[in-house]
């Protein structure tokens, strides 16, 4: 029994280090004075953080990251919720149908996509634009704000709705006064993903996007494969803090808006 | 129905309608332009209109009749836009070796001789050629299968029977083939290690649960480009890995990590790791804990109720992960791009070069929709799975 509890302990112990390993390894790389993307590190200093905000490859890319995320969160953010407000009406033909539809992008391998995206796109006449790599974006992005706020509004009290409605509340007061407040964690969370989608994408971006909509993502995975350097671990270091941050700040509205339901309730 | 019920229904079609707008122009019409792409050949009706409103006409085999030779001819005379005769001329190339030289042969007499009938066997005698004018012929058809078949290592020979292609021409196959074998050997590596992770992670309480679940979801949520790149650094001939095993003296000189199958399976393994964990964590969360103690006081040792209660029950999630996981990795392209070598692209590798990096839109396609079947395929079956599971509670 003792060798069993024993082998369990180290399985887990080797199993949670092959996971979480690689993610820390990479983090003290940002910090070297080395032009190598080797241990050990012969100095620290923030010379990459600088070439990120210098170079102007890095800074290009990460303004065009924020833009396309920005475009994306606002876009796929708006569809999705209006999406999953339709799905939760009672009213709605075939909302399995629907719902299979929605999350259909996420199955859909992205080489793939990137593919008709590509031969579509110059039809369209948005091949190498903002508005194109906004809307490809937007289309990977959107089944997570329809998960997201689907699975917040399945947690309001129908009861609260039909109780304003019964006081007077016009079905748009219902709406703004009480659905939206209820529903706005997940509508956060569901932009957060979207925004977070956007940045790490880089095969549709390859496919549709041209050299002057070059993202963040993108310009790591060519560095990768062209010119390693370590602007790569600092570009690493900034998507890891800005996840944290971001996760951190989900957290904190979700914990204030809990807050806020309370008296209502008691 | 009442009028209120009606009401309602338009609304909630008015709100689910601009997401369904936005996926029938950017989701879907991509997909079908694509597929429209591998079976579409459009540059020979373009360039020969005449030639191909009568090369129905022709049964292929015996002598073509003169209508037809006039037509390619007239055709010829009418073409002024030099981009759309070129593309034509590649095409025809294509199919029949021998047309470049023959169509700028043939295109010099047509403009020597603006009117009248053309004795094209006099110009070349390829033109008594009855498998040029196939060709010809051939190339009217604005739809072909050929794309199709070349990626899956079959063409039409000259009688229009379709044929394996010879074996020094036919990579396709072994890249299909390859990408199979890499999402198995992934997809194995993830179940070893992630079903007794899920049972370790279920077994215990607490913050230890915590912990194990937070190391799954954690690279979950961190980006894809980041944990391909951490695996560049610890892979590397100079990287954390071999550094370690060099200075405990295991080895005398670094292992080959990067740019080989078993780099692109560890960091792949790592990348899917979650998707097998999660479902089978799921399915272990609904087990009663009472089974095992059950199974016990019958006298079962741990082996046995192991293997005849709980790997049983977990086997479910074990299959839906299973299935997600493959299905996700044969459409990998960024981890085998930045890990493998040449030797280890996938599909997803073989598309991007035909669509990026030879505009071969054609066979991107064809090789698009083969992925894009397989993947559908395996998500039907994976739907089902998750909808028994629902319903059987």
């Amino acid at each position: 029994m003792r060798a069993a509890t024993l082998f369990k302990l180290l399985f887990g112990v080797l199993a949670v280090v092959f996971l979480i390993a690689p993610l820390v390894a990479i983090l003290p790389l940002a910090f070297t004075s080395s032009v190598f993307l080797t241990y050990p590190i012969p100095g620290y200093s923030m010379r990459w953080f600088n070439e990120l905000a210098n170079a102007n490859v890095w800074r290009m890319s990460i303004i065009n990251s924020l833009i396309i995320g920005t475009g994306t969160t606002l876009l796929a953010g708006t569809l999705g919720t209006l999406a999953a407000l339709g799905l939760r009406n009672a009213g709605l033909v075939l909302p399995g149908l629907f719902r299979t539809v929605f999350l259909l992008p996420m199955v859909v391998p992205a080489v793939v996509l990137g593919v008709g995206m590509q031969v579509f796109f110059v039809h369209l006449g948005l091949a190498n634009s903002y508005a194109g790599v906004i809307a490809a974006h937007s289309v990977v992005a959107v089944p997570f704000v329809v998960v997201s706020v689907t699975a917040s509004l399945a947690g309001i009290d129908r009861r609260v709705e039909r109780a304003a409605a019964s006081l007077g509340a016009s079905p748009f007061t219902v709406f703004r006064r009480v659905t939206l407040p209820l529903a706005l964690p997940g509508i956060l969370s569901g932009a957060v993903f979207a925004f977070a989608t956007s940045l790490d994408e880089v095969v549709l971006t390859l496919f549709v996007a041209g050299p002057n909509q070059r993202t963040l993502a993108r310009q790591m995975f060519s560095s990768i494969r062209e010119n390693i350097s370590p602007a790569i671990a600092a570009a690493a270091f900034l998507f890891i803090v800005g996840t944290l941050l971001i996760a951190a700040i989900a957290v904190l509205v979700r914990r204030r808006t809990e807050k806020m339901k309370q008296p209502a309730e008691a | 129905m009442s009028e209120t019920s009606l009401k309602g229904r338009l609304g909630a079609l008015a709100l689910v309608a601009p997401l369904v707008l936005f996926l029938a122009i950017f989701f879907a019409w991509p997909l079908v332009s694509m597929l429209k792409e591998s079976v579409s050949d459009p540059v020979g009706s373009h360039a020969f209109p005449l030639t191909a409103a009568v090369a129905g006409d022709w049964d292929r085999q015996s002598e073509p009749p003169e209508a037809l030779k006039q037509a390619f001819v007239d055709d010829l005379r009418a073409i002024d836009d030099q981009q759309l005769l070129g593309d034509a001329v590649r095409r025809l190339n294509s199919a029949q070796n021998g047309f470049r030289t023959l169509m700028s042969r043939t295109i010099r007499a047509v403009e020597e001789q603006p009117e009248g009938p053309l004795d094209l066997v006099a110009v070349d005698r390829r033109w008594a050629d009855v498998r040029f004018w196939r060709a010809v012929a051939d190339s009217t058809n604005p739809y072909t299968d050929r794309y199709l078949l070349a990626a899956l290592d079959y063409e039409r020979d000259a009688s229009g029977r379709i044929s394996a292609l010879p074996a020094e021409t036919s990579a396709n196959t072994a890249i299909l083939l390859r990408t199979l074998g890499i999402g198995a050997v992934v997809t194995l590596a993830c179940a070893l290690i992630g079903l007794p992770y899920a049972m370790l992670v279920a077994s215990v309480d607490g913050w230890k649960r915590q912990v194990l679940l937070g190391a799954v979801l954690l690279p979950l949520w961190t980006s894809l480009l980041v944990r391909t790149a951490a695996w560049f650094i610890l892979l590397q001939e100079q990287g954390l890995i071999n550094d370690t095993l060099m200075s405990l003296g295991l080895i005398g000189s670094p292992l080959p990590l990067i740019f080989n199958r078993l780099g692109v399976v560890i960091a792949m393994t790592h990348v899917l790791l979650p998707f097998m964990v999660l479902p089978i964590y799921s399915v272990l969360l609904s087990i009663p804990r009472n089974l095992m103690p059950a199974a016990a006081s019958l006298g079962a040792p741990p082996w046995r109720a192991f293997l005849r209660v709980l790997l049983p029950l977990s086997l479910r999630g074990v299959v839906s992960g299973s299935l997600l996981v493959f299905m996700t990795a044969i459409g990998y392209y960024i981890t085998p791009a930045l890990i493998g070598g040449a030797q280890d692209q996938m599909i997803s590798s073989v598309i991007a070069f035909y669509a990026i990096g030879s505009a071969n839109w054609g066979m991107a396609g064809a090789l698009g929709a083969i992925l894009l079947v397989a993947t559908l395929a395996l998500y039907t079956v994976y739907g089902r799975l998750s909808a028994d599971r629902a319903g059987g509670r």
